[in-house]
């Protein structure tokens, strides 16, 4: 699986400088666009596990969706090009970016991982489907996002009504 | 019916399989868009009682290959005060995506590049990644008009993506599969026939995802110059016309091979039938281009939410309940039910939702 390999290094690569641009290019709307091409090795690296409708359904959401909002967001702003400037809380926000990530890494690395030596399934919809919505399935956390995203909608329009 | 269905991996071995029909597709599209600028100029000539292109070839077919070379030739223009590197960028986040909806399109059984088993879903998926380069363009240019054009983009996309999704759905329900392939194999009877309401819904959100015409306010002259292209010239300028013109063709063929049965049909060859249908969708969008004027932004967003959504829900619901409560032998007693409540439906809508009256709504 040397193909597999070398993809995923290409799009680890990658997808590791899109979040450093993310954070540090000063122009927001490149930034915006960093975080663009960050979803989308993301989505590669879901392909690259064979989890094909995971990858379909983040480009679709957060590349189709979010970044579109979030760009959106970024033009109701002033001085885009020069609208992140570092300030003083640099260091303290880097210290804890740096004690953030090696807590995930050193929990990352000393998990044992099962792998699980049955070949992957073709096509993963009627499973995906099977485990969300069946019984002894996920039924219940799928029921209660929707009305956590309800209440939120109903909560924003509360906000923003005009008295 | 029997089709001659290619084996899967025609022409034998993957690789040989990939370069194929890499090659196939991008000459298919490349041909088809150029065909279709003429198509369509000279369609809506007729339509409009004058002449239209008529000098360059036969017909004026070469046309569109003068308009390539004149194009080409043209000097590439970047706002000073743009963002250089976005602005090169925007074409090409906008192009590629449009040229890949095709990987998974079925030309005829087992002529495809990718069949995919989340096929349809791929589509929606990639084909919403247009809508940055759209948004790229339109701020790199430094131009208001750009920037007003690519914001109407993204409200119009944003908008009718729910609807068109919606109703591909209901398809999808119908077939049992999102592969492009298996939806092709299920329709014994074309879904137009099954899902009338989810035609109407999809044709009508399609074309203002694509910004045609009666939904092309995102470019309209007379308000924004050029819309989101209106700092574009030359080559850059070439690929968002290709795009257009893509997009097109690829509602046409997604139309064809949700709706019309795909490359399935009698006597002809199946490549040929696909073909058929593909320009005959084309040449509805083109009528539908010279018949019905633009519409108002407004206009536009209140379509969406109170009439195409609701809709769209409502079939998806009753498509559903068929499905589940219908014997799967006698589909064809669906068809007469399904076309007078879609009638029923659109007539009951359009009296709760009119346009105009004086009064707007937002």
């Amino acid at each position: 699986m040397i193909g597999l390999d070398i993809a995923f290094w290409i799009l680890a690569v990658v997808g590791v400088i899109a979040a450093l641009a993310v954070v540090l290019l000063g122009d927001v709307f490149r930034a915006a666009l960093s975080l663009v091409l960050c979803f989308l090795t993301v989505a590669g690296i879901y392909i690259t596990l064979s989890a094909d409708f995971l990858a379909a359904v983040q480009i679709l959401i957060y590349v189709g969706a979010i970044s579109v909002l979030i760009i959106l967001a970024i033009m109701l702003t002033r001085d885009v090009q020069r609208g992140s400037p570092s300030n003083r809380l640099r260091l303290p926000a880097f210290l804890v970016a740096i004690l953030f990530f090696g807590g995930v890494a050193y929990a990352l690395l000393n998990t044992t991982w099962q792998v699980s030596s049955t070949p992957p399934l073709e096509p993963t919809t009627p499973a995906i489907a099977r485990l969300l919505f069946s019984e002894g399935g996920f039924i219940l956390p799928v029921e209660i996002a929707p009305i956590l995203l309800l209440a939120a909608i109903i909560g924003a329009i509360v906000l923003v009504r005009e008295k | 019916m029997t089709m001659a269905a290619l084996p899967p991996d025609w022409p034998g071995g993957f690789w040989l399989h990939w370069g194929v029909f890499v090659v196939v597709i991008f000459v298919f599209v490349m041909a088809t868009i150029m065909g279709f600028i003429w198509f369509e100029r000279r369609a809506m000539a007729i339509m409009q009682a004058r002449l239209g292109p008529n000098r360059a070839g036969p017909f004026g077919v070469l046309q569109p290959v003068a308009d390539g070379i004149k194009v080409m030739l043209k000097e590439d223009i970047v706002p000073a005060k743009g963002d250089k590197v976005v602005h090169w960028l925007a074409p090409v986040v906008a192009f590629v995506p449009a040229l890949m909806i095709f990987a998974v399109v079925p030309f005829q059984g087992g002529a495809i590049l990718a069949d995919l088993n989340i096929g349809i879903l791929y589509i929606v998926a990639i084909s919403s990644v247009t809508t940055v380069g759209v948004f790229m363009a339109g701020w790199a240019s430094n131009n208001k008009y750009s920037l007003l054009g690519a914001m109407r983009q993204v409200a119009s996309v944003v908008s009718y993506e729910i609807p068109v999704v919606l109703s591909i759905v209901g398809v999808v329900l119908l077939a049992g599969s999102l592969s492009m392939q298996q939806i092709v194999m299920a329709q014994d009877i074309p879904f137009i026939l099954l899902q009338p309401l989810g035609f109407l819904l999809f044709f009508i959100g399609a074309l203002a995802e694509i910004n045609r015409a009666p939904f092309d306010l995102m470019e309209a002259d007379s308000e924004i110059v050029a819309g989101f292209h209106t700092e574009y010239s030359g080559m850059k300028f070439a690929l968002f016309y290709l795009v257009e013109y893509g997009e097109a063709l690829a509602i046409s063929a997604i139309v064809t091979t949700l709706f019309l049965g795909g490359w399935r049909g009698p006597l002809l060859l199946p490549w040929l039938w696909f073909l058929i249908k593909v320009i005959l969708v084309f040449f509805v969008i083109v009528w539908i281009r010279t018949t019905v004027p633009r519409i108002r932004i407004d206009q536009l967003m209140a379509l969406a939410w109170k009439f195409l959504f609701p809709l769209a829900l409502i079939n998806l619901i009753i498509t559903a309940v068929e499905i589940l409560v219908w014997p799967a032998g006698s589909l064809w007693v669906l068809v007469p039910i399904n076309i007078a409540v879609m009638i029923v439906l659109v007539l009951l809508w359009s009296r709760f939702f009119k346009l105009g009256w004086g009064k707007v709504e937002v």
